[in-house]
């Protein structure tokens, strides 16, 4: 699964919002500490607020904040905002010789293990991984 | 009241090995969340559990008073697949009227100082890709892709 950059922006934002939902912050304050158009990232909130994960404060001192449910809120439900899931598990071609075939199969094994992941990792359990960072000790054991 | 060593008390429900007595209740738990009856494998699970074996299988179950409302398997396995002794997580239940509670991670937490206690370093399960429940309980405690991939094809 490919993400496109409105996805990953959203990601960002519904994440470091959630990460203190007490706190309200700017789309220039997000947008600067992830190095990403703020133009952009713009429309990624407004979309999020639509969605009802994040409430806007508007005046002096305002900005975004998290709203949703950290615990119950899952990447997959994030991506899902942005992304077609089902239709780019379909962008594969659908028959023809038998190498084609057989890649599709292939490439279907890969994908089959991307949306479980997703779905199995809620904002709650993405933050603590961030705080573990166990990429940089290798406790991951991969 | 004196706590036995492996046994720990909070909030009024009690992490312990199971025994033999505890079978029956939990063939019953596993069959009101599964649906499927399975007396003959709790029993043979329970039953090589229990002491004296080599402190390489653990069963514990979670109690509040008679009732048994959780329960966690587990077993320290070497070298199988080139991998080094780690503890591997069978099986895990929670009746489903005292989920979301911290029960399903008291046992977890219990069943790792367990393996930890043993001299192992990892923990490893295998889960069911389109069970999503069980799939995030594991990821909400830490838990993330190992180094082995299950592979299988059809025999027939």
């Amino acid at each position: 699964m490919r993400l496109q950059k409105a996805t990953v922006f959203g990601l960002y934002a519904v994440l470091e919002l959630a990460a203190a939902p007490d706190r309200q912050l700017t789309v220039t304050e997000i947008a600067d500490k992830y190095g990403i158009s703020a133009h952009h990232l713009a429309k990624v909130l407004r979309d999020l607020g639509r969605a009802g994960l994040v409430d806007s404060v508007r005046g002096a001192g305002g900005g975004y904040r998290f709203v949703g449910d950290a615990r119950r809120l899952t990447l997959m439900d994030v991506i899902r905002l942005f992304e077609d899931v089902e239709a780019d598990a379909d962008d594969q071609p659908q028959a023809g010789p038998g190498i084609a075939e057989g890649l599709r199969f292939v490439l279907a094994e890969v994908d089959s293990h991307t949306v479980p992941t997703l779905q199995s990792i809620s904002l709650a359990t993405m933050l603590k991984l961030v705080a573990r960072r166990p990429w940089v000790n290798g406790s991951s054991g991969r | 009241m004196q706590t036995a060593p492996g046994v720990s008390a909070l909030d009024g429900i009690r992490i312990r090995p199971a025994t033999a007595a505890d079978t029956g209740r939990i063939v019953a738990l596993d069959q009101a969340v599964t649906g499927l009856p399975k007396p003959d494998y709790w029993q043979d699970m329970v039953a090589r559990c229990q002491p004296p074996q080599d402190r390489r299988r653990f069963f514990l179950v979670a109690e509040d008073g008679d009732a048994i409302d959780g329960f966690i398997a587990g077993e320290i396995r070497s070298w199988e697949f080139g991998s080094p002794p780690v503890g591997w997580i069978f099986a895990v239940q929670v009746r489903p009227a005292r989920r979301v509670r911290g029960l399903g991670t008291r046992l977890f937490e219990a069943v790792c100082d367990c393996f930890r206690d043993a001299g192992v370093h990892h923990v490893r399960t295998m889960v069911a890709r389109d069970n999503t429940m069980i799939h995030a309980f594991f990821r909400s405690q830490g838990m993330t892709a190992g180094p082995f991939l299950e592979l299988e094809m059809r025999l027939d």
